[in-house]
């Protein structure tokens, strides 16, 4: 048995690491049929079989677009906006005389603005095409059949049936079939990072029959064909046969390496290639994310629908009178405006036929009055979006330094919506806590050891309002440097004083369980660094734990452990040999580990750990010495947030272990379909007669901040809901330690481990307990919401478990669950499962119809952060499965403090200023045409000249949009976080309800009125000038478009708060810019220029009434808004007025000096209530919004 | 202080370049003001103060400047006389049109004019047309500004129709606004002696120099089937035709005032100033009205008294507001931090979600 193989663990015996069972025989029976059509010449890629099946070749393009079908798809994608669509077809009919102006200026803003997005598009592909280029051009040793040997070949030029030779460390470039690797077993060890998120290394084995082609020259006689199944996108299932030697062999995942994954540990493999490209498992998976659209970009549509509807109107009313005055043309025979010869005009004047003229003329209208309708105002939501991701991944507060990972917005469209989240979903484990477990405290033979006092347990006590002996100081200069993983103090123990203890014998058998019965493999890092690669983090606390007091597993193979431990008699640390005879690993059943050794000194022990509740039946009646007051440390670590796990072990009997060996054995090599049946029950029949030893404790720590920021956030009104799998005991306690749960608040608990249900299940009839759990959950939440409604006052925590959560699914019950749980400030469900997330999910967005937040860190969260309309993922240590599938990327959960309350409030003010502004300014230019129209008999006669009208959006008024899009802050981002209230603007919606938007839609109008009337009445009739110059048609349109530019541009002065040299220099510099183009424009010779020729140099610039005239417009243009505002601000401020009038004021007002007290307050307590005041002012707030829901 | 704050914010950009180069590979955001969102900026909030100073100065400021424009406007003589209606023999007076369009008549009339005050030359005279659509689409883009400019292009009279071409070839100058020009005029005299009218630098500079050839000369001009307005001397080039400049510069509005020529001597007050019209042109048909205007300026033109009152009207609205604001906070003054002023802690029907 101890023959040498080169670097070979056997670990595939360590059953733990398989994470699939070959599939049943029937599925193998589908191969040839529909879906299982596949057909593979291994090593044969160029026979004439292969080829005739055409499989696609190994070249992978992730881009939307290619060279060819960038310009068509790209527009087709413009085009799909119906405003841009509507643009197009103005350009189109520009070319006809219906036009009211002239075809290229028409034509260049829809050609800026529709080549800016694609420009933008364009970029994005190029960068995910130079990635394809470097994933193609990879180098992949391939299997040359004349020459024997292997060649480089580029990953692209794969094809199937092709052998490849994948060397250490290397990703697999397509799916392959493992033929043999560099161990004689031929197992490989492969790391699904990129698949799945999952950092623990998985083992594949191939096939015993090709684990002979172990050379290149073998490979030459290697001829097999696989008939499989076709693409598709599970990972974890793969059906096909081996035909080799005649002989057909079953294949399963076990022999399948998916393109991306890595292999470790392993010094190469070889391969067959079987699927390709774009076929393979990680490219069918590679779905776009659902794209996710932002209300306020809903809501934009609609507006973007009413401006249609307001043209249509306004070209219709046009249209109606411009029929009846060219109707009049003609009256009674003559002809009454003969200066327009009626009598000689086209279809479009004639009055002969006025009301095709009319309708004529309603299409003019339309594209007339098109500037309404904001050309710009996607791209520049766009430009403004990436920029303010650009500042969201540069932010500094929310930058990891441990990680080194700043925080990252992988969409940008979604920025807004961050300002507006009305309910947080929460993954717990890696999430709220670190997911690093930390060995902390142990019972052994029923003493406890540990001094170190956990977070939830600083929060009960807190909570009991008990004086805190400071202990911090005392283990910070105790402990020479902190080790990761284990946070356990005790001076009784540590350091090899566990010899002098009454009970050193148990507190040496219990280490020793913790140091052999794992699955975990030692790294040695150097002379004295050992790192363990472990399943679960739990499992490396405890290998940590058993070498930091003193027993050291350095070595493993495939017979035996290798432990260094101090030896109690000689007081020397001798290395100790454990024979390793079968591992019976851990499943989510079983809840239990043992392992079968033998120790040194021949004796032949069954060590195990497990769940409290599986081992305490399991004990021997001399077992049980300790187990009174062990259950009670249990429950009383399990108070403390704590993960505990039994220790105990068994001492066996030579014959009795070699006739269940035997049995186990069998079993094992059998291949019937209840093989794991009946491990199980041979596994249950050695793990009996335990002894218990104790029990450990480890902490899942708490991430930093979080209690913190759940504050925050609760006081900024948002709902916080927590998912997670864990036990509801476990999950209050962490509910409390993150100040979910408060001091004052009312638990509800929905449960549904009630004797009743117990009972009813004993009897096992699935109806009547289906039937009975369900009216025990409707009576609960009935009762519950009963409750809700009489105290009001106070606020309410939902902990519910997932069993009941899928009956308080129930179609009926769910409104009412819903409502309830809307009801309280917290709700927690525990012992949730991956899909139940995704569906709570699904329920809150639909049921509430507000924004939700999911934030998660691991695959199983993945469901959760697709489903809400922002997934936050969080980089943590499971891997970047969750980021993958995450619109936002933090670091750390404290972070989304500042994502929401600060970033998110900003882009929500922004994006909704910005809109009503852009708005404002198209209705603001379009209403002076319209004005204009109503003195030129409705001709369509516009009241500018062309190119003043096409620059306006792109010119003179986008720069200071973008600006106030990008940069704008109500208030500074100290400030966001001090007033957590303010984000309530947001979730209320309060800057982009219909009043707000419908008001500056009335403020366009009336500056569109003031312009108009003030400029016609002031500078047309009378000579304009000294020299008794009259103002003619150009001049009018030159003041009026300087008075639209000015009052537009000073409009945006007047409502952002935020004026950096950025916002001086594009508001006054479009403004100057203004003059410059008319400068510019009027110095081309007048049949380009026509009416602008010379008109502001020779006509308006020496005229005092036209500056007069502007002055005059743009004060009054601004006097309504102006004194809108100062009124609003003294009788109804709104959150951030407010706040920026008392940061003007800091000494005084009682309300900051109580403010204060409350912050004060608030940073003194972890998880102590909210503020009186602030409940009371979040209860108004639900309430009022109930009102109008 | 936006130098300034350009300044220290790339100098912080430049030091933590530096530090986070020697650590290696570090993914930390490189501080700059600019990227953390920390410009100096200033924060103006609508403070009472600022908002009833503000009010104040736009008031303080308006008021004067109304007053010294509408002082200006007051000081400006002018003489508005309708003739369409009584230039019309009483014979006609039922049918106008067929008055005005009967060629075989005569069209003159004599009118008297009374200068209330001494105008000082220039005395500018204005023809004053109302209910006309210059500005109206067909007619704006009735014309060739290629043509009028240069002799080569005497051909592009695509926009021109239907005053575009006849049989001996291209108009010069196409199109309506040519076509319709202003054909009326006056000949004005004191105490029988006649008042020299200057037709010259009526235009403007650039159409004189600029938009009309001087080498272009009128071609096939009101020779078609219907006579619009004007004729135009065809030995003279188009950058002499001043007339026609004035005419071209299209108005803004229906109703406008051109500028028909300049009487560069004074007027003495309670002159009786006598006009001899030849009223040929035809407003009969749209029932327009025809004046005829005499005027001095001063700087701020002719006569406008809007602006002046505009200007009072805005500025005394500024001073009320700020007067109401003044009065609110001495009435009921309010800490403006005051919580219980909340906009959701109040009724809910002021700002419906």
């Amino acid at each position: 048995m101890a023959r040498i193989r080169k670097r070979s663990i056997q670990l595939s015996k360590l059953c733990s690491f398989a994470c699939c069972r070959s599939s049943s025989q029937d599925e193998h029976a589908q191969i040839g049929q529909k879906g299982y059509s596949r057909v593979v010449y291994c090593n044969e890629p160029d026979s004439q079989e292969q080829i005739r099946l055409r499989y696609r070749g190994n070249y992978v393009s992730t881009t939307k677009y290619t060279a060819v079908n960038f310009i068509p798809k790209s527009l087709f994608e413009q085009f799909r906006r119906v405003a841009n669509i509507y643009f197009l077809v103005v350009a189109c009919v520009s070319f006809s005389p219906l036009a009211p102006y002239s075809a290229p200026s028409i034509i260049l803003p829809l050609v800026v603005v529709i080549g800016a997005t694609m420009a933008k598009e364009g970029v994005e592909d190029w960068r995910r095409n130079l990635q394809d280029i470097e994933a193609n051009n990879r180098k992949v040793e391939v299997y040359d059949k004349s020459s024997c040997s292997f060649r480089q070949t580029k990953w692209k030029d794969l094809r199937v049936g092709d052998l490849v030779k994948v060397c250490k460390d290397e990703y697999f470039p397509a799916d392959l079939l493992l033929l043999s690797s560099s161990y004689e077993d031929v197992v490989c060890y492969v790391e699904t990072m990129n698949l799945d998120g999952e950092t623990n290394l998985k083992l594949k084995h191939a096939l015993n029959v090709t684990s002979f082609y172990s050379s290149a020259e073998s490979l030459k006689e290697f001829r097999a064909v696989i008939k499989c199944e076709d693409p598709n996108e599970h990972l974890y299932s793969f059906i096909g046969t081996l035909y080799f030697d005649c002989q057909q062999y079953s294949l399963s995942p076990q022999q399948i390496l998916l393109r991306d994954s890595k292999l470790k540990n392993t010094e190469y493999i070889f391969g067959v290639v079987i699927f390709t490209g774009h076929d393979t498992k990680v490219m069918q998976n590679a779905t776009d994310p659902p794209s996710k659209r932002t209300k306020i970009e809903r809501r934009m549509d609609r507006i973007i629908y009413v401006l249609f509807s307001t043209l249509i109107l306004v070209s219709f009313i046009g249209s109606l009178f411009f029929g009846i005055e060219t109707n009049n043309d003609l009256s009674g025979g003559n002809y009454t405006r003969w200066y327009l010869r009626p009598d000689k005009t086209t279809v479009f004047f004639d009055p002969r036929r006025p009301a095709v003229a009319a309708f004529l003329h309603c299409l003019t209208g339309l594209m007339l009055y098109g500037y309404l309708i904001p050309i710009s105002l996607y791209v520049s939501i766009e430009i403004c979006k990436v920029l303010q991701s650009i500042f969201i991944n540069q932010d500094q507060a929310m930058y990891d330094e441990e990680m080194d990972r700043p925080a990252h917005a992988r969409t940008s469209n979604l920025n807004e919506e961050l300002g507006q989240v009305h309910t947080i979903l929460s993954d717990k484990t890696g999430t709220l806590t670190c997911n690093s477990m930390e060995f902390v405290k142990c019972s052994i033979a029923g003493t406890l050891y540990g001094r170190g006092m956990t977070e939830v347990e600083i929060a009960l006590a807190r909570k009991r309002g008990e004086q805190l002996t400071e202990q911090a100081p005392i283990d910070a200069s105790e402990s020479k440097k902190s080790i990761k993983g284990f946070n356990f103090r005790d001076e009784r123990i540590m350091d090899g004083k566990w010899v002098s203890e009454p009970q050193s014998d148990v507190i040496q058998k219990f280490f020793r369980v913790l140091a052999t019965c794992h699955t975990a493999v030692p790294e040695v890092m150097g002379p004295d660094e050992i790192m363990y690669e472990a399943e679960s983090p739990d499992e490396a606390a405890f290998v940590i734990a058993a070498r930091e007091v003193g027993f050291e597993f350095f070595a493993r193979n495939q017979t035996s452990i290798k432990l260094r431990e101090l030896d109690p008699t000689s007081g020397i640390r001798v290395d100790r040999v454990y024979e390793l005879l079968h591992v019976l690993e851990f499943s989510s059943a079983r809840k239990r580990m043992s392992v079968i050794v033998k120790n040194p000194e021949n004796q032949l022990l069954l060590l195990a750990k497990g769940a409290d509740s599986v081992i305490f039946e399991r004990l021997s009646k001399e077992g049980r010495a300790y187990e009174e007051r062990t259950k009670e440390h249990i429950e009383k670590y399990s108070e403390a947030g704590l993960r505990t796990m039994a220790v105990a072990y068994r001492e066996l009997d030579n014959d009795e272990y070699k006739t269940w060996e035997q049995e186990f054995l069998k079993a094992k090599t059998s291949v019937s379909a209840d093989r794991d049946v009946l491990m199980d029950e041979l596994a249950c029949q050695i793990e009996r007669d335990l002894i218990l030893l104790g029990a450990t404790a480890v902490e899942d720590k708490l991430q930093k901040g979080v209690p913190g920021c759940i504050d925050k956030l609760a006081r900024a009104g948002i709902g916080i809901w927590v998912l997670t799998g864990d036990k509801r005991g476990t999950a209050i306690n962490i509910g409390y330690a993150c100040s979910l749960l408060r001091h004052g608040m009312k638990q509800i608990v929905i449960t549904l481990e009630l004797p009743e249900i117990l009972a009813q299940e004993k009897e096992g009839d699935k109806e009547a307990i289906a039937e009975a759990s369900l009216n025990s959950i409707k009576l609960q939440i009935l009762k519950a919401k009963s409750q809700v409604t009489e105290e009001s006052s106070t606020e309410f925590g939902l902990i519910i478990d997932g069993k009941s959560l899928t009956y308080a699914m129930d179609k009926n019950l769910v409104n009412s669950f819903m409502d309830l749980a809307m009801r309280c400030a917290t709700v927690i469900c525990c012992r949730s499962s991956p899909k139940q997330k995704a569906v709570i999910t699904r329920l809150v967005k639909s049921v509430t119809g507000r924004t939700t937040l999911a934030i998660g860190d691991g695959a199983n969260d993945v469901g959760m952060l697709q489903e809400a309309d922002i997934g936050v993922g969080i980089s943590g240590v499971e891997g970047m499965q969750a980021v993958m599938a995450s619109d936002f990327a933090i670091a750390q959960f404290r972070f989304l403090e500042r994502l929401l309350l600060v970033h998110g409030h900003w882009c929500y003010r922004r994006i909704s200023m910005m809109i009503c502004y852009f708005f404002y300014k198209n209705i603001t230019f379009g209403f002076t045409l319209f004005w204009f129209e109503a003195y030129t008999s409705f001709s369509g006669q516009p009241a500018y000249n062309d190119w003043y009208m096409s620059c306006y959006n792109v010119f003179f008024t986008s720069l200071p949009v973008i600006a106030l899009g990008v940069f704008d802050q109500d208030v500074s981002a100290r400030l966001c976080l001090k007033h957590p209230l303010l984000y309530q603007e947001g979730v209320r919606n309060i800057l982009f309800n219909w009043p707000r938007i419908l008001g500056w839609m009335f403020n366009g109008l009336l500056s569109s009125i003031i312009i108009y009337f003030l400029t016609t009445n002031s500078i047309t009739g009378p000579a304009f000038r000294k020299d008794g110059q009259v103002a003619d048609y150009s001049v009018l349109g030159v003041t009026m478009y300087t008075c639209v530019v000015w009052t537009v541009n000073c409009q945006m002065a007047l409502s952002i708060n935020y004026f950096t040299w950025i916002q001086h220099l594009f508001i006054w510099g479009s403004i100057a810019f203004w003059y410059i183009f008319l400068v510019v424009y009027g110095s081309i010779p007048p049949t380009l220029s026509t009416t602008a020729y010379k008109v502001l140099v020779e006509a308006c610039a020496p005229s005092i009434l036209y500056w007069l005239t502007t002055l005059l417009v743009v004060i009054a243009a601004l006097l309504p808004l102006l004194s809108y505002r100062a009124f609003q601000i003294r009788f109804r401020p709104m959150e951030h007025d407010r706040i920026q009038i008392q940061r003007r004021r800091p000494e005084s007002t009682e309300y900051d000096a109580t403010q204060r007290r409350l912050s004060e307050s608030s940073e003194a307590r972890t998880s102590s209530e909210l503020p009186s005041e602030v409940r009371i002012r979040i209860d108004n707030l639900k309430a009022s919004s109930k009102r109008k829901n | 202080m936006d130098t300034n704050g350009a300044t220290t914010s790339s100098a912080a950009g430049g030091g933590s370049t530096s530090k986070s180069s020697s650590k290696k590979h570090s993914r930390k955001p490189v501080y700059s003001r600019f990227t953390q969102q920390e410009l100096p900026a200033c924060k103006p909030i609508l403070t009472p103060g600022l908002v009833i100073s503000t009010f104040t100065i736009i008031g303080i400021i308006f008021i004067p400047l109304g007053l010294v424009s509408l002082s200006a406007s007051e000081k400006v003589v002018e003489i508005v006389d309708r003739y369409d209606e009584s230039c019309v023999p009483s014979d006609y007076s039922n049918d106008k049109l067929k008055f005005i369009q009967n060629p075989s008549i005569n069209k003159s009339c004599v009118r008297t004019l009374t200068v209330p005050k001494l105008m000082k030359s220039p005395v500018f005279i204005y023809y004053q047309l109302d209910n006309y659509y210059q500005n109206h689409r067909r007619y704006v883009k009735s014309r060739s500004d290629k043509q009028l400019r240069s002799v080569s292009d005497e051909k592009s009279t695509k926009d021109c129709s239907p005053e575009d071409k006849t049989v001996d070839g291209p108009i010069v100058p196409c199109g309506l606004v040519a076509w319709s020009l202003f054909n009326d005029t006056y000949v004005f005299s004191v105490n029988s002696k006649t008042i020299e009218v200057n037709k010259h630098d009526i235009a403007w500079k650039s159409d004189k120099e600029h938009k009309f050839g001087s080498n272009v000369y009128p071609k096939n001009f009101q020779s078609g089937g219907l006579i619009g307005g004007a004729k135009l001397n065809s030995s003279v080039p188009l950058s002499k035709q001043e007339d026609l400049m004035v005419w071209m510069r299209t108005a803004a509005l229906p109703t406008f005032r051109k500028l028909y020529g300049k009487i560069e001597q004074d007027l003495q007050a309670n002159e009786k100033i006598q006009v001899v019209i030849q009223n040929n042109y035809n407003t009969y048909s749209f029932s327009g009205k025809k004046k005829l205007v005499l005027s001095t300026t001063s700087w701020i033109g002719g006569k406008n008294d809007f602006l002046g009152i505009a200007y009072i009207i805005v500025g005394g609205l500024c001073l009320f507001l700020a007067v109401c604001f003044i009065l609110l906070y001495v009435i009921k003054p309010r800490p403006l931090g005051d919580p219980s002023y909340l906009s959701w802690n109040r009724s809910p029907a002021g700002h419906p979600n």
